[in-house]
């Protein structure tokens, strides 16, 4: 199983990612946003957390128009299977890979624990080795991470159970507490969490460890 | 030539930075302050001849994000 991993100026959760990957099983190249192409046969692309680019005009924006990303969305195109974490769903959603937009969080305030996740759906790979209506603990670590849908995309998103997870206690004001969120074709997932730090026993958790051996598990049976 | 591009947060999408402005001028003793909305201005520096819609579609593509954001553009400013 092959992983792809890109790399922006301002990206600090990229080897994180790539060991979380490394320690399910997967081969994983790191991808410059400079290349045009990824590497031959990957399965599934990452998108790592960080401040690409600083933030600078909305975070995730200049990061979504480099050249890497071009390639992204013709993998997605495809059906090919990719995973947006923190400012890598930031990304996604600047793609308008995925839907909805992140704001400033509520209070304003840059937030870092570890917080209280229901699993809403077993229904991807990503989220296959959890029972939906399961409690995970995952650390958050963000300062834009308000998603905002209105009410006919919330419906949709409830309507095509494409709500992989949500906040119990709701830290940032999201719409529908919601954390975390699948395509259409349930093949990418973008959430402002972070499984790939607490993926290891000394994370000091290990209940995201179930994204990375539910993407393994099912790229690797196909 | 120059344009000036605004770039504000739609109505109905709650504006937290906007809301933080009107609580402290409230505490400044600015009475009165109903609504306080936050964006921003991004001036362009263009070849002569750059046209507006070609300014539009810096904004639909990079400038704003019109899933949570409109924007206006004055074009010779």
């Amino acid at each position: 199983m092959k992983a792809a991993v890109l790399v922006f100026p301002g990206s600090n959760c990229d080897r994180d990612l790539q060991v979380a990957f490394e320690k399910a099983g997967a081969e994983v190249t790191m991808v410059w946003h400079k290349d045009h192409e990824l590497p031959e046969g990957v399965d599934i692309v990452g998108v790592p957390g960080g401040f690409s680019y600083g933030d600078y005009l909305r975070c995730g924006a200049i990061a979504a128009n480099s050249p890497i990303c071009t390639s992204l969305k013709a993998h997605v195109d495809r059906g090919g299977y990719a995973i947006g974490i923190c400012n890598g769903f930031q990304v996604l959603t600047e793609t308008r890979i995925l839907p909805g937009a992140l704001l400033r969080n509520a209070n304003l305030k840059y937030i870092c624990k570890t917080v209280p996740l229901t699993v809403q759906t077993s229904e991807s790979i990503f989220t296959r080795q959890y029972n939906a209506g399961t409690t995970v603990h995952i650390p958050i670590a963000h300062h834009d991470g308000n998603y905002q849908a209105d009410d006919e995309l919330l419906a949709e998103l409830r309507g095509e159970d494409r709500v992989a997870f949500t906040y119990d206690d709701n830290p940032n004001g999201s719409a529908g507490a919601i954390a975390g969120v699948l395509s259409a074709n349930r093949r990418v997932l973008g959430m402002m969490p972070h499984p790939e730090r607490a993926a290891d026993a000394g994370h000091g958790g290990t209940d995201g460890a179930g994204v990375f051996q539910g993407i393994l598990d099912a790229l690797v049976e196909a | 030539m120059k344009a000036r591009v605004h770039v504000m947060l739609k109505t109905g999408v709650l504006d937290p930075q906007g809301e933080a402005v009107r609580h402290a001028l409230g505490g400044l003793g600015f009475e009165g302050v109903e609504g306080v909305r936050q964006g921003k201005v991004i001036e362009l520096d263009l070849a002569d001849g750059t046209t507006e819609e070609t300014v539009t579609e810096m904004c639909e593509k990079l400038l704003a994000n019109t899933v949570i954001e409109s924007y206006s553009i004055e074009m010779g400013a």
